[in-house]
């Protein structure tokens, strides 16, 4: 049954990329791989299960959240140009 | 009992195969972004949950349980805060959603 649930997601993470591929705008890109990286959570779980080694749900843990750490850093970086400046380059910084 | 969960688990893991695959086909059929939006939901919340139930049945209570717990609430509590800001962005940067009919009323505001 575990078998069948992966062949299910890697056919899933096939139409993604495809998606990623494809997308016409930035954000249908980073959507695509959004889902990607939620869909990977998904397939090293499963693997883990399918293998009999639970400890990969550790791996899976860890993916999730630079999942989304990345999620939300390529999109600042896309809509304000950089990924912020530091408090010292301020004009109004002072210690 | 373990006839039970067997049965609960499977028909987890199946439908949410199904559920997962139905959204991956709409993210790249739909004809736009914020359309796009709604079928990567679908895997993130609905399908997400049904596999992860799915594991948390054959895993039952112990310390996988928890591990399989504590994913599904990184999941909930990240993917929405992700698409909402993808959207933002979206809109942030001029992205129009593809209207069919009564676009005066949008574009009016």
């Amino acid at each position: 049954m575990f078998a069948a649930a992966t062949v299910a997601i890697l056919a899933a993470m096939l139409i993604t990329l495809c998606r990623a591929l494809l997308g016409p705008t930035i954000y249908d890109r980073i959507l695509a791989v959004n889902v990607f990286g939620t869909i990977t959570v998904l397939f090293i779980s499963l693997f883990g299960f399918l293998t009999d080694r639970p400890e990969f749900l550790d791996i899976a843990l860890v993916y999730a959240l630079i999942n989304f750490i990345a999620t939300v850093a390529v999109l600042k970086f896309f809509e304000y140009g950089d990924m912020g400046r530091s408090a010292y380059d301020r004009d109004d910084f002072d210690l | 009992m373990n006839l039970l969960t067997d049965i609960l688990g499977w028909t987890c893991l199946l439908a949410g195969g199904f559920v997962i695959i139905t959204g991956a086909i709409g993210l790249l059929r739909l004809p736009d972004f914020y359309t796009r939006l709604h079928a990567a939901g679908v895997i993130d919340t609905l399908g997400c949950m049904l596999i992860i139930l799915g594991l948390l049945f054959q895993a039952g209570l112990s310390f996988t349980g928890i591990k399989l717990c504590l994913i599904i609430v990184f999941i909930l509590f990240t993917t929405p805060t992700a698409a909402h800001a993808l959207a933002k962005a979206a809109l942030h940067g001029n992205l129009k959603p593809l209207v069919t009919g009564g676009g005066e009323q949008l574009s009016r505001n």
